[in-house]
């Protein structure tokens, strides 16, 4: 006897070809549904904000009058505030996941911290900003500055920074760090050798997007209490700043209907930092993909 | 070694010095799982020594004792000593890093690093310290000459290493092998991701490389190890049940559990 009856698959064909095809058509439509409100998103912030999108723009100062506002204090502040976050994230992220991935030992403490890291990047970023306000603004009384606000930020985009790396590493495959052991290289030649030049696409990824989280991030940014309307760029580490999110933020609470606009011309802004950021992150990844 | 050997009497100093690799009593666990079972094994100076036995036996494990590349599973215990040239190598102040110095290792699969071809053999002389360039330069070529394969890779030293097929791929391992000069190759299953032609080469290359270097290989192929070694252990369940030359494991051997095995009745 035969188990599989062709004639009778031929006849169920046509409806496993259906159901194919409405699958098919659930999961386009909500690819569709997403690129929908993105272009709906972009078309209302780029019709409103454009027009104020002017060289004076990025020349001005906050302001009262709409006409007047800038985003230069911002800007420039977001830039700052970068200055402090990628070193600050990047080293201590990739220190720790080449830490967990390479030299700790797979015991019970150790998987308990692993676990906990990635228990850390669901923590609401109001919590960081609490935190930051604790530690950095009052008890080291760094007060609302660029170095507070990029330590808070720094250890908000930390674990997924630190769990980025760490894939990136275990990705690696075994067989060429043990090809590196079998020829007497130490644990640290095979890593900066061998494991970090595979793994470095993947952590510079990783770490771009992970910045950019924080340079969008605003919640923080409220607790600690950096200033909305800033006539003046920050000099040196200590000096108070505002960023981009800030400026966005009051901005659209503001009554009149221009800082409306002037909002999404803020928005647009913030975008093209954002856009800017991750074309760095490509072009630094493909240039080392390409040398190895 | 002359010196360390006078003391144990001359008898013994013939034997001694010609041997590479003294296993005596050796145990190994994976957690609770006796892996090697009180291996007794001398290996001997410009031989190749083959080890066979079906899968699951300790053959791989015991290889990668020999240069304690087991070690980088965490759960491993060892008793007993392998007294490399009469230093035991499990000795607190023997560093892995010496030993893999002078024991370079060929791995089952070919896995060359994702570099040029000229990068994956200076790779070893460079992390020993070699940083001129005309010296790595002929260390390049006389390991790639070597390992058979200089006059296949010559005109394109810079092109990535992952771009050769696998059997030169293999080759290359072989070449980054002896570019740290070794005194020992350990080899485990070097031919079985390989195809027949590139596997005759590589059992060519063990022929002429036997001239310079002591070489250990396990393989599961019965045929290469009678083609290719002058002494054959026979590994099962973790113990070492014969060991013998080549041609009498194969010919005669003493335990039925051998004949059994290399007849093909199991394994």
């Amino acid at each position: 006897m035969r188990y599989v009856n062709h004639e009778a698959v031929v006849k169920k064909m046509n409806k496993r070809l259906i159901v194919n095809g409405i699958f098919k058509a659930i999961f386009l439509a909500a690819t569709l549904f997403a690129l929908l409100v993105l272009g709906v998103l972009f078309y209302r912030i780029i019709s409103q904000g454009v027009g104020y999108l002017t060289p004076e723009f990025f020349q001005n100062f906050g302001s009262r009058v709409p006409e007047k506002a800038g985003i230069k204090a911002a800007l420039v502040g977001s830039i700052w505030l970068m200055c402090v976050v990628a070193p600050v994230s990047i080293i201590l992220g990739v220190g720790t996941a080449i830490y967990l991935e390479e030299y700790a030992t797979k015991n019970k403490l150790n998987n308990f911290i692993r676990m906990n890291i990635s228990n850390l990047a669901g923590v609401p970023s109001v919590v960081f900003g609490l935190l930051g306000l604790t530690i950095f603004v009052r008890a080291l009384a760094l007060g609302n500055s660029v170095l507070a606000a990029g330590f808070t930020m720094s250890l908000l985009i930390l674990p997924v920074i630190i769990v980025g790396s760490q894939e990136a590493i275990r990705a690696v495959p075994q067989d060429v760090r043990e090809a590196s052991y079998g020829m007497g290289a130490t644990k640290w030649q095979t890593i900066i050798n061998i494991v970090l030049p595979s793994a470095i696409p993947g952590i510079i990824t990783g770490a771009i997007l992970a910045l950019s989280r924080a340079v969008g991030e605003t919640a923080p940014l409220v607790v600690i209490g950096i200033p909305v309307i800033v006539h003046f760029l920050p000099d040196n580490l200590l000096s108070q700043f505002t960023a981009l999110p800030m400026q966005i933020y009051d901005w659209a609470k503001r009554p009149q209907e221009a800082f409306q606009y002037v909002s999404s011309a803020g928005i647009l802004v913030l975008m093209i930092f954002l856009l800017l950021m991750n074309s760095v992150a490509i072009f630094i990844r493909n240039k080392f993909q390409k040398r190895y | 070694m002359m010196v360390q050997t006078l003391e144990k009497g001359t008898a013994k100093q013939m034997v001694a010095s010609s041997i590479v690799y003294d296993t005596q009593k050796l145990n190994l666990w994976y957690g609770n799982h006796h892996a090697l079972k009180n291996i007794d094994l001398q290996i001997k100076e410009n031989e190749v020594t083959a080890i066979i036995g079906p899968s699951g036996c300790g053959k791989s494990t015991y290889i990668k004792t020999l240069n304690r590349m087991v070690e980088l599973v965490p759960t491993v215990k060892t008793s007993g000593a392998i007294l490399y040239r009469e230093r035991n190598i499990f000795d607190a102040n023997y560093g892995v890093e010496e030993l893999r110095t002078k024991v370079g290792m060929v791995f089952q699969k070919p896995n060359p690093f994702p570099k040029s071809i000229y990068d994956n053999i200076a790779y070893g002389p460079r992390i020993h310290g070699i940083k001129n360039k005309k010296v790595l330069d002929e260390i390049v070529e006389k390991s790639l000459r070597g390992a058979a394969i200089w006059e296949e890779v010559k005109d394109r030293l810079t092109t990535n290493a992952y771009s050769l097929s696998g059997g030169q791929q293999q080759r290359i391992c072989i070449a980054r092998c002896l570019a740290i000069e070794p005194d020992v190759i350990l080899m485990d299953e070097p031919t079985s991701a390989l195809d027949p032609i590139s596997t005759l080469k590589v059992e060519e290359l063990i022929q002429e490389l036997k001239q310079d270097y002591s070489i250990i290989i396990v393989t599961h192929n019965m045929q290469q190890a009678a083609r290719i070694s002058d002494k054959t252990a026979f590994f099962l369940n973790g113990e070492v049940v014969e060991f013998d030359k080549t041609d009498v494991i194969f010919s005669t051997p003493e335990d039925n559990r051998t004949e059994d095995y290399i007849s093909g009745r199991f394994g």
